[in-house]
């Protein structure tokens, strides 16, 4: 049932590792939260890149206005 | 062996293009309903001001700051971009969750771990709190929303681990055990936290049920779109053909 580790592919978990995965992780939540919830605070576009995206935050299931 | 960088790389890009057709999907099915709940918006908005105003409201109506068509364009933005977004995530998660994953192939691994990412991230916030088109929702209500939908998201990713985690456990005592255990313990995490979260229902007694399904209807199938995509898109990367297999190091 179990595969041996190196067919698997990924490599092992190391610190190094987690690091990374957790910065990536910050910076992809970060674009997220961009679409999804930014009213201009982080884009500092005002409400503009908020507007644009009004569709796709609706379609995406977010809550809104 | 794949490094890190090439298995992230790998969800960037698929997640980019599951978006990009998800937003396809969302465009055709999606945008004619966002317009006909705009259209009642505005016409209950007009009904309100017509008595003090009467035709001026019209003419002194504010220029929005992006226009329909803006919108509709940036619809590709905000799914592309969701796109990028989850398929990163989707690659470190597959990263560090792959020899969790009781398989030996790649392929198999990188589909389940998106039906489980769909179930717990979209489907069981969808059935918590719907999603609701343009002017349904009351924005003094917003923050509550917001809280309550990023706690179903949680709850939901929590739900999946649960009834993998019960039915691991309960495996020991046979196939039919295995699978009620996952089915309950994810059953039972959802119905708690269905329980307890607040009910949170602001669409108006006047607005058109077969509209709001087919809204709802819309948003469920853009998102499925999504995850359908990035769940075989990775699959297809990460899988090896049979002869790779053999040799890999």
């Amino acid at each position: 049932m179990a595969a041996p580790a190196q067919s698997v592919g990924v490599p092992a978990i190391s610190s190094r590792l987690l690091v990374l995965s957790a910065l990536s992780v910050g910076l992809l939540l970060l674009l997220a939260y961009l679409v999804g919830f930014d009213q201009g605070a982080v884009s500092q576009s005002g409400m503009y890149l908020h507007e644009l995206m009004h569709d796709g935050r609706h379609l995406l299931g977010v809550p809104c206005h | 062996m794949r490094t890190f960088g090439s298995l992230l790389v790998r969800g960037l890009i698929v997640g980019l293009f599951a978006g990009l057709l998800a937003g396809t999907f969302a465009y055709v099915m999606g945008e004619s309903r966002i317009d006909a709940a705009i259209a009642i918006e505005e016409a209950n908005a007009g009904a309100h001001t017509h008595d003090q105003g009467g035709e001026h409201e019209h003419a002194a109506e504010e220029e929005p700051l992006v226009s329909r068509t803006g919108q509709k364009a940036g619809l590709f933005l905000a799914t592309g971009l969701s796109g990028v977004a989850l398929g990163g995530i989707f690659a470190v998660g597959y990263t560090l969750l792959r020899r969790k994953l009781r398989t030996g192939n790649d392929a198999y691994a990188a589909l389940g771990l998106a039906a489980a990412g769909f179930t717990g991230i979209i489907l069981v916030p969808f059935l918590k709190y719907p999603p609701n088109p343009p002017g349904v929702g009351d924005p003094e209500t917003v923050t509550l929303r917001t809280v309550t939908y990023l706690l179903t998201i949680v709850i939901g990713l929590l739900a999946v681990w649960a009834g993998v985690a019960l039915s691991r456990w309960a495996a020991r005592y046979g196939d039919v055990a295995r699978l009620a255990g996952g089915v309950a313990g994810f059953v039972v995490t959802v119905a708690a936290a269905y329980l307890i979260l607040p009910q949170i229902n602001e669409v108006p007694d006047t607005f058109p049920a077969t509209l709001l399904w087919q809204f709802r209807f819309a948003s469920l199938g853009t998102q499925a779109t999504l995850w359908l995509l990035l769940g075989f898109g990775y699959a297809a990367t990460v899988a090896r053909r049979p002869s790779e297999q053999k040799v890999s190091v």
